[in-house]
């Protein structure tokens, strides 16, 4: 297929000639490159060098630059050398490929403890700005709420229950599932622990606070953060990327209004809803497993559980949901908006997204825990 | 683009011959039978209408859309009968550039001409980045450009970054879709002269899918025009403005080809011009 691209050496005094043969081309790859490097070694210390093209079969601009620059590397070492015998065509590659400094821009100096430092003060700003725009949107948001209040008829009702299906309908199942097995979890754990003090029916009071309070609303609001906030993002993003957003803005609409204001409720509402399913899926799953490994019967759960929980411990876990919920597509509205003209931009967003609202979600809940203890609820 | 090919004359030897293609979506025929040649070392033009299918057609002769029967050949080889190696060493002798540049956006502009070397040359670090800039420069961009990201560019440097990366590995065949639309008049003239330079000095044949008229009188060879799923008129632009079928008449003799057709049939062209 492809010859080699090598060369012969001839010496007439201190006037070397390199017989360049075969295949100069980028199909040779490396050899090509060995080849121009060892053309120099030969020339070298030589006062004049001619290198003839004669032999060469094919060559393309990968050839053309090596041995223009295996020339101009002899040039500057002080040995007069020139190229011979190219064919038009070669000369036409060669003027177009010929050598030029591409010095590489010299990175800046880099201090490892100094980037460092640097490093974290630009996150700690960049953590601060994050908030501040959080608040901003935050106000924006409320404000694009109350004026979706005061003109109702202007509100995007088929775009809201179309985010109710998809964020509240359509994640129920898996919601039920999660739920349902840590309800297990929590109920086989604390029987087994609670065995050693016997003190079994205990287990029910664990898992009636325990699910009712924490676990039901922060796994469904970790889990809706994965599901849909990541989703909102990706939407909100890709129609940033293709202007979609800038056409809502020239239309006279605001993308607040149009896309976020509909999500936003839409999360407000569906949260609690998943949140009540998730604490009975998780009740049930805890009221399952003391039945089968406890032995103690549904009746005697419920009785047990009706001594152990009152309204307000339902309350506490459902009162935090809708604060969940704002976060949740606050951040994902926000970090979609923060998407530029690359794909690599909505990946890095979507999941700054997931990580932020997972985040803040245990945040908001740690604010909660409290808040309610201080005031004894 | 090796210079061997360049030294042969324009002979009518044909680089891609496609012959009795039939190209279906469904229950839709896009493609009924198209035969096609492109010779070695020819700028040829593909024109049609939106929607006939020139895009289908370029797809098809890279393997992105499949055929529901006639024969493809490329560089001499059918394409139904190369194995994978084959194929691949076939893809790595053209370039191609699409519409809308299809650069990689995670990458930067020299990162991207480098992505089709890195693939298939085993090159040193160095020599691969002298050779993207120096692709970047033949395609006349300015060299900070190299840095950037493709969504730091201008359309018209998107085009030309997508050029660089298409010439890459120095191949024989260059295939452009529609290279100049959304590039102003003066834009678009000098990416016309551009491809013209590069198609002179690294003895390229390009196959170019247009609807520049411009582009079309300016640096084409021959053109071929597609209408109802098959190549209805083949030749010079002469050829084109003489030809009867409705549609090539419509395109080139419209109000838009009419003005152009007076201005450069009086330059160049020996024939005279025929009843305008």
């Amino acid at each position: 297929m492809h010859a080699k691209p090598g060369f012969a050496v001839e010496r007439a005094g201190d006037e070397t000639r390199l017989n360049l043969g075969g295949d100069w081309t980028l199909e040779s790859g490396a050899e090509m490159e060995r080849a121009s490097d060892s053309l120099i070694g030969a020339a070298a210390g030589a006062r004049a060098a001619v290198i003839d093209l004669a032999n060469v079969e094919r060559m393309d601009t990968g050839g053309a630059w090596l041995i223009d620059r295996a020339r101009k590397i002899l040039q500057n070492a002080g040995v007069d050398s020139q190229i011979a015998n190219a064919r038009v065509t070669q000369s036409t590659l060669l003027e177009a490929a010929h050598w030029r400094d591409f010095e590489p821009p010299k990175p800046p100096p880099s201090h490892p403890l100094g980037d460092m430092l640097a490093d974290v003060g630009a996150s700690v700003v960049g953590a601060w700005h994050d908030l501040l725009h959080g608040i901003g949107f935050l106000g924006e948001s409320v404000v694009a709420l109350l004026r979706a209040l005061a003109r109702p008829h202007l509100f995007r009702m088929t775009s809201l229950i179309y985010h109710l299906e998809s964020f509240g309908l359509r994640s129920v199942p898996i919601i039920l599932l999660i739920n349902f097995l840590v309800g297990c979890i929590v109920a086989q754990q604390g029987i087994f622990q609670l065995r050693y003090f016997g003190a079994e029916t205990f287990a029910v009071n664990m898992i009636g606070i325990l699910i009712l309070r924490e676990m039901g609303v922060l796994l469904t609001s970790i889990m809706i953060a994965g599901r849909s906030g990541s989703a909102i993002t990706a939407e909100i993003g890709s129609m940033k990327m293709r202007e979609e957003i800038d056409a809502l803005k020239v239309m006279g609409l605001s993308p607040m209004d149009v896309l976020v204001t509909p999500r936003l409720l839409a999360l407000i509402v569906a949260l609690p809803l998943l949140t009540f399913l998730a604490d009975m899926a998780g009740i049930f799953g805890g009221l399952v497993v003391s039945w089968g490994y406890a032995g103690l019967s549904p009746d005697a759960f419920l009785d047990r559980l009706k001594t152990a929980i009152g309204f307000n411990t339902f309350m506490v876990g459902l009162i935090k949901a809708p604060f969940m919920a704002l976060v949740i597509g606050l951040i994902g509205a926000m970090e979609g908006l923060a998407v530029q003209g690359s794909a690599e931009s909505l990946g890095r967003q979507v999941t700054s997204s997931v990580v932020k609202s997972i985040f803040m979600v245990i945040v908001v809940d740690g604010l909660f825990a409290m808040f309610f203890a201080s005031i004894e609820y | 683009m090796t210079v061997e090919a360049n030294d042969e004359a324009k002979g009518s030897d044909a680089i891609i011959r496609v012959r009795d293609l039939v190209v279906a979506f469904g229950p839709k025929t896009i493609m009924r039978g198209l035969d096609l040649d492109v010779r070695r070392g020819e700028v040829l033009g593909f024109v049609g209408g939106s929607g006939q299918g020139k895009s289908v057609l370029t797809r098809t002769i890279l393997g992105l859309v499949q055929k529901r029967s006639g024969k493809i050949e490329v560089f001499g080889k059918d394409l139904d009968k190369v194995d994978m190696d084959e194929r691949r060493a076939l893809e790595r002798r053209y370039g191609v550039m699409f519409q809308q540049g299809a650069l990689f956006s995670g990458l930067t502009v020299k990162q991207n001409v480098q992505a089709p070397m890195r693939e298939h040359l085993h090159l040193s670090q160095r020599l691969m980045d002298e050779l993207a800039l120096l692709k970047i420069e033949l395609v006349g961009l300015p060299r900070d450009a190299a840095d950037k990201f493709p969504s730091q560019l201008s359309g018209g440097m998107i085009k030309r970054a997508a050029l660089a990366r298409a010439l890459a590995l120095d191949p024989e065949l260059v295939f452009l879709d529609e290279p100049t639309s959304g590039l102003d008049p003066i834009g678009a003239a000098e990416f016309d002269d551009l491809i013209q330079t590069l198609q002179r000095t690294l003895g390229l044949t390009v196959f170019m899918v247009t609807h520049d008229l411009d582009s079309l009188y300016a640096i084409c060879d021959r053109i071929a025009a597609l209408a109802e799923g098959k190549v209805i008129a083949e030749g010079t632009i002469q050829t084109m403005l003489s030809s009867q079928h409705p549609w090539v008449k419509a395109y080139f003799r419209g109000k838009r080809g009419r003005v152009l057709a007076l201005t450069r049939d009086d330059r160049h062209t020996p024939a005279p011009a025929r009843g305008l």
